[in-house]
């Protein structure tokens, strides 16, 4: 059971606005990632029975959490998809950064983010070929049976055998059943007892937090709906519904495969007015960056 | 009317199925929204691919009175079609999202039909006459020349064969941006709502371009979107009132006389949440999929991921009645994220005397619980136990370690074996599921 590592083909040829708020987002995935190694250093003074629970809890929320990235982001895309589902999983995922906050989880992970920062790069690869990594690193319980992207279906995605008929397993053992009942028990077992100089820094990361995620759900705004736009490029698109901009259309259309859309129609329409659009991307990057070194505190 | 379970002679029993046997389903003939129209004569199924099939009762054989008349099609139509939504580079799918009967005022049936963007209203009408003996053209519609009509005579009506015709009477396009999910009839005859994932409209049955805003929970801000509309229902009696229900597990009550936008709900359902089985999946399941008024109107039934919930009007704080579907499922919630099925949104309804209701399962099953008796029954909706007037064996999902025999364990369930979609004869005992793509009719057997 392994994770394919080849990039969909659906992450190919984005338009370079869309790839700017999935790195946001993919950021945020390579930051958690690092959260498991970190975390670790903590529980060595802790009692090894509730060290145990609390990172299995906490390796499952994670798990969780890439789960919920990644649907909000792979959706198949000739269709709109149903928005009560995107809704639904964006709230999952805040309700899984607010714990990890309020946990102190979230400092660590914006600690560990400082230093790297591979924004040129499409990080989802990594994200995708993360599993296997770390299965060979610690031999964690395995969440998932096979992903398959070869038509980026997320229906395609497989669980155990025993559950869905669509099998596509190799025989791997069927833990889900009893991941799913550690899953439920740690809730209610969990830990969260992270020594107290974390609590303090936890409000001012929290802050971070939230305007990290405003960003990652912010920059699904189209250039046009920032503020010190292009004037001229409001005139043009002034008549055009400003809903079409709104984080609904992004959010249910993030993966669109590529298609003459206006969104390429802005890219070309910008790259003939210069600078000006790209620099209000710039702009959120530099925001973000911006605001990663308070929360560090640098 | 008689009880769903147990009860002195009280079986269900398959009366018809409809639909293709072949493994291989094909995506456009899946089954989208089942309805009986108000008499319960006429059944009607829409499905992916755009088309609806009215089957129709027909009479019981006067010879043998102890069989009830079967469903035959009355009507078969190909009421949307995919469209391209250029703006935007995405397909519009036809899928039939819900089917809804207007009350019967003459001799033709009328339906809406709606799918994610547009509502039509349908005037299904027989024909079985026809006019013979015109002056000004032949029997085969060739024009006869005026010169040579040296006589005139009267067009006699003639019986033919009968031709049910469906015609688009209304289209109600345009007016919602994002994918309606409900309509629903007025009891005023008049109007109807139409409602999609962040507003409500009121539409005039006669009046196709226009319809008046009634509910918009759409914010300023969508990085502050948090809730969707999943259903919406105009009260049954009252045609002044109706209610919606959110992603959040909440119903909302409005009163239409108290303002034009009803974004101030005139009551709020909600029950509070048990806290010692909060988890990440809570709002998910939660989320409420399906709300039916009683008939009566007194109470709503609601349908959320693991339950119904039956509410009485005047209780806001908490259900009445609470049944668990497939309570062995919340184990397994992390796997059903994971392959979507916690998403499903399955359908639920009355019978007749809102003494019983009925939902569907996974592994095509069905649940029916009798609210006068407390008793459930479980069954399933499949081709071996589909001989005539069989009786069908009540099933039973193995919870515990101990499988005994003939019940099934969580772990065999067929996720894609789901039944979302089933309607229940306003006045009989008779059922209408919808397995995929096959429709399914039971009846009570008939001692």
């Amino acid at each position: 059971m392994s994770l394919l590592c080849q990039a969909p083909t659906a992450l190919v040829g984005w338009p370079p606005w869309l790839e700017a708020s999935v790195q946001h987002a993919s950021q945020f995935w390579m930051a958690n990632m690092y959260s498991k190694g970190t975390k670790r250093k903590f529980s060595d003074s802790v009692d090894v029975a509730t060290d145990n629970k609390a990172v299995l809890y906490s390796r499952q929320r994670q798990s969780l959490l890439d789960m919920s990235l990644i649907k909000l982001q792979l959706c198949h895309m000739l269709v709109e998809p149903n928005m009560c589902r995107s809704v639904l999983i964006a709230n999952t995922v805040r309700h899984i950064q607010e714990e990890m906050t309020h946990d102190g989880s979230w400092q660590l992970v914006t600690e560990a983010f400082s230093g790297s920062g591979p924004s040129d790069h499409l990080v989802a690869t990594e994200v995708l070929c993360r599993s296997s990594v770390l299965e060979q690193q610690d031999g964690g319980p395995k969440l998932y049976s096979v992903m398959g992207y070869d038509s980026c279906h997320e229906e395609e995605v497989v669980t155990d055998e025993g559950l869905c008929s669509v099998a596509v397993g190799d025989g791997a053992p069927a833990l889900l059943g009893t991941i799913d009942h550690c899953w439920d028990r740690a809730v209610e077992d969990r830990v969260i007892k992270d020594s107290g100089s974390e609590v303090k820094d936890g409000t001012r990361s929290w802050e971070g937090a939230k305007t990290v995620m405003g960003q990652v759900f912010g920059t699904f705004e189209i250039k046009n709906g920032a503020p010190g736009s292009d004037p001229a490029l409001e005139e043009l698109f002034s008549a055009v519904d400003a809903s079409y901009y709104d984080l609904d259309t992004i959010l249910t259309d993030i993966q669109s495969t590529p298609k003459m859309g206006p969104y390429n129609l802005l890219d070309s329409m910008t790259s003939s007015h210069g600078p000006t659009s790209n620099s209000s991307c710039r702009t959120d990057l530099n925001e973000l960056d911006h605001i990663m070194e308070i929360i560090v505190g640098s | 009317m008689a009880g769903v379970a147990g009860g002195n002679d009280f079986q269900w029993c398959f009366s018809q199925v409809k639909g293709a046997i072949d493994e291989d389903v094909a995506e456009a003939d899946i089954i989208s929204t089942v309805e009986f129209n108000h008499s319960g004569e006429l059944l009607a199924t829409g499905d992916k691919g755009g088309r609806v099939v009215i089957f129709q009762h027909e009479q019981e054989c006067k010879n043998r009175p102890h069989l009830r008349g079967e469903y035959n099609v009355y009507s078969t139509f190909q009421s949307h079609e995919p469209e391209f939504d250029y703006l935007k580079s995405l397909e519009i799918e036809e899928k039939i999202n819900k089917i809804r009967w207007l009350p019967q005022q003459n001799s033709a049936h009328f339906l809406l039909s709606t799918n994610d963007k547009t509502i039509k209203l349908w005037k299904i009408g027989e024909r079985d006459k026809r006019a013979e003996g015109y002056n000004l053209k032949d029997e085969d519609g060739r024009l006869r020349d005026p010169f040579r009509i040296t006589s005139l005579r009267v067009p006699v009506l003639m019986p033919m064969d009968l031709m049910v015709e469906a015609s688009p009477r209304r289209v109600f396009a345009n007016a919602h941006t994002y994918h309606i999910n409900s309509i629903s009839v007025n009891s005023d005859h008049q109007t109807y709502l139409s409602a999609d994932d962040l507003r409500i409209n009121l539409w005039h049955l006669e009046i196709t371009d226009r319809s008046f805003n009634i509910v918009d929970i759409k914010p300023a801000n969508m990085e502050e979107l948090t809730e969707v509309i999943t259903a919406a229902e105009c009260h049954p009696n009252q045609c002044n009132v109706f209610v919606y229900s959110s992603s959040k597990g909440t119903i909302r009550l409005c009163d239409m006389r108290t303002a034009a936008l009803c974004d101030r709900h005139t009551k709020f359902f909600e029950e509070p949440e048990d806290p010692s089985s909060r988890s990440f999946f809570s709002e998910i399941i939660s989320s409420i999929s399906d709300v039916k008024f009683s008939h009566s109107g007194r109470y709503m039934m609601t349908r959320d991921y693991l339950s119904v919930k039956v509410w009485d009007l005047n209780m806001e704080n908490r259900p009445v009645e609470t049944y668990q579907v497939h309570e062995y499922l919340r184990s397994k919630l992390c796997s059903l994220y994971e392959n979507d099925c916690i998403f499903d949104k399955f359908e639920c309804c009355w019978n007749g005397s809102d003494s019983a209701i009925m939902t569907g399962s996974y592994n095509n099953f069905f649940r029916m619980f009798d609210r006068n008796t407390r008793k459930d029954i479980t069954l399933e909706a499949s081709r071996e136990s589909s001989k005539p007037r069989a009786t069908l064996k009540p099933r039973k999902v193995s919870t515990g370690g101990k499988r005994k025999k003939d019940e099934i364990s969580v772990d065999s369930l067929d996720f894609n074996k789901k039944i979302l979609h089933t309607a229940w004869h306003p006045k009989e005992n008779v059922i209408a599921v919808a397995a995929t793509n096959n429709l399914y009719i039971f009846q009570d057997k008939i001692n």
